[in-house]
């Protein structure tokens, strides 16, 4: 569906050229024909033009012109936006039919940009578009997985593996270490909030993916720089499919259908290999509590699961006035049990334009319901550490039939909960309904078409309910009565931006200006009121009847931004933009920030000295500088505001016989302001053989300075101990390479390879107000197993989120010697000192890999993708690799494998033993199709495909999946090995 | 539509507006109190007041607790949490995140009051116009949190010793507070609670929860009975004055030892100064909570304790055990040890079973009635931090050490009220030449153990790091063994050092 992209700016582009007009006075010959696509349907709207003149006529609905020329000489130039030109010489015909092929390529040509678009040659910084065509296939429940593994430098790792959950998107590894690092995601013009949404797997997925035609990544801060203080961590503008003009209306049918298993499972004793290791090692206490079962409760909560996917659009013009509109159906179940999303999506566009084309309007409407089955995730960690002798069920009617660790009838609440009971009795449910929609009017000045007017007014909406109901008789239930939670939510965001563009081709000096100017405001509310607990059964409060104050938010920001792209002989490409950005998280005298790049572009390429190298058909350097801000630490609003809260009716303090509701004096940072990251970016884009091996290189190094990290204050300083404030430095420099190949291309066989890599390295360089070389860091990443437990740390000289650990001491056979480490300072002593710095989670070197080969009616495409040398604290070997799980009194936990290997009695929760190398390489996905062409008397096309993702995954870590963003894996919802099978249906 | 940026909270209130209404000085003032209690703004847990670590097990009262009986024969603990086990061993660095927890909380109630009485001061009362009755009780709002923060800064005395040093005069902000030191601070702290003394409530006449002129003498008391330890020059004829004042004020015994520790505790004329619990309304995974729950494990049946479930944590060595000669409590009723299905012996501190629990604090009322938690989660016993029991052996210990202005003979009969009352009459009842100082320290750990008063006893008695005095795995062996002195002072914790380089590590330390 590629001539379905590009934005408002592209269908303007396209109408600019389409307008010329047949010759009023008719003489010479008359040439009529038929232009076709590649379905053999006529198709309206193209352009037909003899080359070197003026003299041109577009088709009609049915794809028919008819053009005079002086004689039946020269040559026909067909055009049509998302096709091939075509040329073809008269040669004294009369009549023509062409067939048009579409050509994916050209959509690369236009670039989506903020606020604009641009000719991909004229752009100079570092953009990248991925369009519908090169999209992740198969079971994509959430738009981001669209490109997955698709883009140097993008990094998508989902979150897990329920149905709906959404995923960690970083952009060159991000910029900040306490503030977010996600990136800006603008929606057709509408940044779009980024929080959680109450009641909904993730705000994302309430996009729905086969509404979208294509996404434009910009990475370096020359492309950023006009989103300003939200583009640190790079911006993804995504543009959904629309109508156009003068196409016939097309209705697009697919259906999906997954089936969704388990790949594997956490390795941990069966029920006769854990009755040896108690009998072997436990005292009689303990072997008395072993069992008779074999239970493997993996296998208890986890299912095959069922998705289907139906998605139908119609798209066409009526009266020129182009449309889309679209519903989708998706109905997933998570493997594991319970677990379901559901999500109905209505999208419409319109981009309608009047006077004479000199108005376009392009409304957009996105709509979505989410109804989502939270299961309880609690049974995935409880599933792996339960004891494998016991039975699902006790035979007896209490606790609702499920066995649970009890002591003269009452359930032990330090052990875990049989993991059954936690899916089916517990049962959280959440709906979230989502809108978002824009309008956005495009004028071309009547007196000075050179000049634009674009106003785009947005909002993004979404109010969202749940509850979680609690079985009387599940065991943990301290209250004995059915109990109901209830949440509810509603957001906010509410967007107004204008701006005037000016373009203008400077011929005799070969020149072209693109100049841009404008302002935004963007409001951002969220509220969610607060409820009783209750039992479900007579609504009454349980516990401590709340106050009902709603947690309430609120921040603002304000921006007035300009962009000038001088070009001149088409060569030299000079970029220059600027944001001046205020927002209402800091005082008022640190309230604004300014926001420049600067960027340069040389088409070498161009340049008479290579126009001989017939190899070479591109060559273009970009290098650029900018700084961009950051300001968004989540919850905190008002971080430089002295100001009051108060304790809800939980934390309150007696006087007499009268308990207060306390109030507390805020910690605050009257300085606080924006963090700032300067970008050096120098990239090289190329194409040889005819663009047959295109690419890009590009070396960057981000600097990011008055990090908004938490840091501690000096004691009695402040009104808290850790304050978000404006300290620190952060490196991060890295290396992208982008190539795509077209190995072969001819009419029955086409392989096309694309291949990225980068190599990325960041560290800490600064993290005190004070100079001191002794700072040991900030410890972070908490673990399982213990209290307040943590393995990680922030500090200076080295990655964020670096492991700390003690260095282990092994034996002569190699096996860890059980609490034996090394003495790292020295000291004679081995004490807490000793734990050092080892490794960290992000990986040095990720790769993406994908191929699509088309033979005949046949397509068949893959990718696969790689990270290495990311490091992984295996939680599950650390938590469960000790024989301390069966020493609690009056319970017995399941061990994992690993005991057997280390021997280990007591958990060594810090040992480095337990840091593994998780590099990886993961076949995503393998999808083949096969084209039917058009059926039913040429009326119907229809496409059929299969596929399957999450493949096969090489590495040689030890536990479930060594793709884990945090670096820390404990009980990750296992990522399904999906089968899906399609059908897509075209009239 | 409104494009300004000039918003601010819907919720929160402006400081510059808080103290315009004096409704909002009590609740200002109750969290002051609350900072001992609860962890945060929302409870159990939830908007933290301090950040970093486990909400549950950074509250002030837990980590209080931990650092005065984690470190002594008192008690042990079963869980492998970060580095805990270093309190027990005695191995504990500058990097201890519980030892960092509690000196976080004390700074954060020290800002906290400074911030109150910056708030407070005659001047800016006047001029936000509160006069006549609103006045006064403000004046008394503001001695009590002067009273808080010395006590604060008492415990910040007591446990780290030289300390950055915060009050009204600085403002809220970044900046190096300058460090001071044990006998400056020592001072400091005695000349606020001498001023405020006067400030406060009359003894015993306050409301329920609030601290009175009884809270600032027994703090007196306790500053002065240390006073050798903290500046080298012994104020023991202060110690007994103070005490003196107390004891004359009305206090009583509470007749049942037990009752002391119960869910309707608020009801004893023994306590002087409580930090109050409630099951429902001040609730948090630390305090009281984590004191009824952790000690409860092994054969030990939570319902008996008025919870839903033991966090099998806490016992105590053989040392406490050995004080008493019957330890089934049928003789001596402070002997409340659970020894069913424990040993006496400890080989693991991670085993519950090994080493003998101690049954105190409990979520029933004297009447055996369950708190008013439904669930079994959070107790509504209040914590006695300083009860007349206390005071009382103060006396006699200040009087053995050769303060003035007491007698022995008073002495004698404080510490024969705590026998009988434990001993059901006077069969325990000791003599003048059996009223030593090795007998004091004893009968305090009879009385207060698990009271958070023993560390600070060891060390006033000379006994906490050497070798002269050990018990199980003092130093992280099994028969305990002696520790370097400077230990007697916890580190400065390196998170401070970090923010604050102007600071000196305590001696011994390493940074």
């Amino acid at each position: 569906n590629a001539a379905n992209a590009g934005g408002t700016d592209a269908v303007a582009a396209y109408k600019a050229e389409s307008s010329y007009t047949a010759p009023g006075k008719q003489q010479g010959v008359t040439l009529k024909g038929k232009v076709v696509n590649e379905n053999g349907e006529g198709l309206p709207g193209v352009t037909v033009v003899l080359k070197g003149t003026t003299k041109g006529t577009s088709t009609d609905i049915n794809g028919n012109f008819s053009l005079t020329v002086p004689e039946s000489q020269g040559t026909l130039i067909l055009s049509f936006i998302g096709y091939t030109t075509q040329e073809v010489a008269i040669g004294g015909q009369t009549t023509f039919n062409v067939s048009l092929q579409p050509d994916t390529k050209t959509l690369d040509e236009i670039v989506v940009v903020g606020y604009g678009t641009q000719k991909k040659s004229d752009v100079t910084g570092s953009v990248e578009t991925v369009s519908s065509d090169d999209f992740v296939k198969g079971q994509v429940t959430t738009p981001e997985q669209l490109i997955q593994g698709k883009v140097a430098g993008v990094q998508i790792t989902s979150n897990s593996g329920a149905p709906g959950s959404g995923s960690t998107i970083r952009i060159r590894g991000g910029s900040s270490l306490n503030a977010t690092n996600d990136p800006l995601i603008v929606i057709d013009g509408v940044p779009v909030e980024n929080g959680a949404i109450s009641g909904s797997a993730n705000a994302l997925s309430m996009i729905n993916p086969n509404d979208i035609a294509s996404f434009n990544i910009l990475k370096d801060a020359s492309a950023t720089a006009i989103y300003g203080s939200r583009a640190s961590n790079g911006v993804i503008i995504i543009t959904t499919k629309k109508g156009t003009a003068g196409q016939k209306m097309s209705v697009n049918f697919s259906t999906q259908h997954s089936l969704s298993t388990v790949p594997n499972t956490v390795d941990v004793l069966n029920g006769d290999e854990y009755r040896a290791l108690v009998n072997k090692y436990g005292n009689a206490e303990q072997k008395a509590l072993l069992g008779g079962y074999n239970t493997d409760w993996q296998d208890q909560i986890y299912r095959n699961a069922y998705t289907a996917d139906n998605n139908l659009s119609v798209s066409g013009a009526v009266n020129s006035i182009p449309y889309r509109v679209s519903v989708g159906y998706l109905n997933q179940d998570g493997i594991l049990k319970t677990s379901n999303f559901e999500r109905t999506t209505l999208g419409v566009s319109l981009n309608p334009s009047f006077l004479d084309d000199h108005l376009t309007a392009n409304v957009n409407f996105k709509g979505a319901r989410t109804n989502s089955v939270f299961a309880n995730e609690g049974a995935i960690g409880a599933a792996i550490i339960y004891d494998p002798t016991r039975p699902v069920y006790s035979g007896s009617t209490r606790n609702g039939g499920f066995f649970q660790w009890e002591k003269d009838g009452v359930f032990n609440t330090l052990a875990p909960t049989n993991p059954l009971s936690l899916l089916n009795q517990r049962h959280d449910k959440g709906e979230a309904n989502r809108w978002l929609g824009n309008v956005q009017l495009d004028y071309k000045f009547h007196f000075l078409p050179e000049l634009r007017a674009n106003l785009n007014i947005g909002t993004d909406r979404s109010d969202s309910e749940g509850n979680v109901l609690t079985d009387a008789n599940h065991s943990p239930n301290q209250w004995k009565v059915e109990t109901i939670s209830e949440y509810a939510q509603e957001k906010e965001n509410n967007l107004a931006d204008f701006y005037l563009n000016y373009q203008k081709e400077y011929t005799s000096i070969k020149s072209r200006v693109d100049a841009t100017a404008g302002y935004s405001f963007q409001e951002f509310i969220s509220e969610s009121p607060d409820f009783a607990f209750r039992n479900n059964e007579t609504g009454a409060p349980l516990g401590q009847e709340p106050d009902y104050i709603p947690s309430h938010s609120q921040y603002r920001l304000k921006s007035y931004f300009g962009r000038l792209n001088y070009t001149f002989m088409d060569r030299y490409i000079l970029t220059g933009t600027v944001r001046y950005d205020g927002s209402t998280r800091f005082s008022e005298d640190n309230r604004w920030g300014v926001f420049p790049a600067l960027a340069f572009a040389w088409r070498l390429g161009e340049e008479a000295f290579l126009q001989n190298v017939n190899v070479l058909s591109d060559l273009k350097l970009r290098v650029g500088y900018g700084i961009t801000g950051q300001q968004d630490i989540g919850l905190s609003y008002f971080p430089y505001l002295a100001r009051y809260s108060r304790a809800d009716n939980s934390a309150q303090y007696q006087f007499g016989d009268t308990f207060f509701p306390t109030f507390r004096a805020e910690g605050y940072d009257e300085n606080i302001k924006w963090e700032e990251t300067a970008t050096f970016n120098a990239g090289l884009d190329f194409g040889f053989a005819n663009n047959r091996l295109t690419g890009s290189v590009d070396y960057f190094f981000k600097d990011t300075k008055d990090l908004l990290a938490q840091i501690t204050v000096a004691a009695g300083t402040n009104l808290t101990n850790r304050l978000f404030t404006n300290v620190g430095n952060m490196e991060t420099k890295g290396l992208e390479v982008a190539l795509n190949f077209e190995a072969i291309s001819n009419t029955k066989l086409t392989w096309n390879i694309g291949v990225n890599g980068t190599l990325i390295d960041q560290k800490i360089t600064n993290l005190s107000k004070v100079d001191n070389p002794d700072f040991a860091g900030y410890d972070v990443g908490g673990i399982t197993g213990g209290t307040g437990n943590n393995i990680q740390k922030f500090a200076v000289g080295y990655a964020p989120y670096t492991f700390f650990v003690y260095k282990q001491v092994y034996d002569e056979k190699g096996n860890p010697v059980e609490g034996l480490y090394a003495d790292t300072n020295g000291d004679g002593t081995i004490s807490p000192d000793d734990r050092y710095l080892f490794k960290k989670p992000a990986a040095d070197f990720t790769l993406g890999f994908n191929t699509q080969v088309n033979y005949g009616n046949w397509d068949l495409s893959m990718v696969l993708r790689g990270n290495f040398n990311n490091y992984v604290y295996n939680n599950v070997y650390s938590n469960l690799g000790a024989r301390q799980s069966f020493s609690f009194a009056n319970y017995l936990n399941n061990v994992s494998d690993n005991v057997l290997e280390t021997g280990f009695g007591t958990n060594q929760y810090f040992s480095d033993y337990y840091i593994e190398n998780a590099s990886f390489l993961r076949m995503d996905n393998i999808s083949l199709g096969y084209n039917f062409g058009n059926i039913i008397g040429d009326k119907v096309g229809l496409r059929a495909t299969a596929n399957v993702q999450n493949v096969f995954t090489i590495t040689n870590y030890n536990g479930l999946d060594p793709e884990l963003g945090t670096g820390i894996d404990y009980s990750l919802y296992p990522r399904p090995r999906v089968f899906s099978l399609g059908l897509n249906v075209n009239l | 539509c409104d494009q300004s940026l000039d918003i601010t909270p819907k919720y929160d209130v402006v400081s510059s507006k808080v103290y315009q209404d004096f409704n909002n000085y009590k609740p200002i003032l109750a969290k002051l109190y609350a900072g001992y209690a609860v962890t945060g703004q929302q409870g159990p847990t939830g908007r933290p007041d301090i950040l970093g670590g486990d909400e549950g097990a950074s509250n002030y009262l837990r980590q209080y607790w931990q650092a005065q009986e984690l470190t002594t024969d008192e008690a042990v603990i079963a869980w492998n949490d970060g580095n805990l086990r270093d309190l027990h061993e005695m191995d504990w660095t500058s990097s201890n995140e519980f030892l960092r927890a509690l000196y976080d909380r004390i700074f954060y109630q020290v800002a906290l009051t400074n911030e109150f009485i910056r708030e407070t001061t005659d001047a800016k009362l006047s001029e936000r116009g509160i006069s006549g009755a609103n006045l006064e009780t403000a004046k008394k709002f503001r001695a009590e949190a002067r009273f808080l923060r010395a006590l604060s800064y008492w415990h910040a005395l007591d446990l780290y010793g030289n300390v950055p040093f915060v009050t009204e005069a600085d403002k809220v902000g970044f900046f190096l507070p300058k460090q001071t030191n044990r006998a400056d601070l020592f001072k400091y702290i005695e000349s606020e609670l001498l001023a405020v003394q006067e400030e406060l409530v009359a003894a015993r006449q306050n409301e329920y929860g609030r601290a009175d002129q009884a809270a600032a003498w027994t703090l007196l008391t306790k500053l002065y009975l240390n006073a050798e330890v903290y500046t080298g020059q012994a104020k023991y004829t202060e110690a007994i004055a103070y005490a003196q004042k107390v004891i004359d004020a009305g206090f009583t015994l509470e007749q049942e030892y037990d009752h002391l520790f119960l869910a309707d505790n608020h009801t004893s004329n023994e306590i002087i100064f409580p930090i109050t619990f409630d099951g429902l309304r001040t609730t948090t995974w630390g305090g009281m909570t984590y004191l009824v729950h952790a000690p409860v494990g092994g054969n030990m049946v939570p319902a008996d304790y008025g919870i839903n479930g033991g966090w099998a944590g806490l016992r105590t060595t053989k040392n406490i055990v050995n004080l008493f000669p019957d330890i089934t409590g049928n003789t001596d009723e402070r002997a409340n040890f659970f020894t069913d299905g424990q040993t006496l012996e400890i080989k693991d501190v991670f085993t519950f079973k090994e080493g003998y629990a101690i049954e105190k604090f409990k979520n029933i009322t004297s009447a055996g009635v369950k708190g008013s938690d439904q669930t079994g989660d959070h107790p509504d016993t209040d914590y006695p931090m300083f009860r007349l029991a206390d005071v009382y052996l103060m006396y006699a210990e200040a009087v053995l050490r050769g303060g003035s202005g007491g007698s022995m003979g008073q002495a004698l009969g404080y510490v024969n009220g705590l026998r009988e009352r434990a001993f059901n009459g006077t069969s325990g009842n000791i003599t003048q030449s059996q009223l030593t100082l090795p007998f004091i320290l004893e009968e305090r750990a009879r009385e207060l153990k698990w009271e958070a008063h023993r560390r600070t006893d060891l060390i006033r008695f000379g006994k906490f790091t050497n070798d002269s005095y050990v018990w199980p795995w003092k130093g992280g062996v099994e028969d305990g063994r002696g520790v370097e002195s400077f230990r007697i002072l916890f580190p400065i914790p390196d998170t401070d050092l970090t923010a604050n380089p102007t600071l000196e590590q305590n001696t011994g330390y390493t940074r």
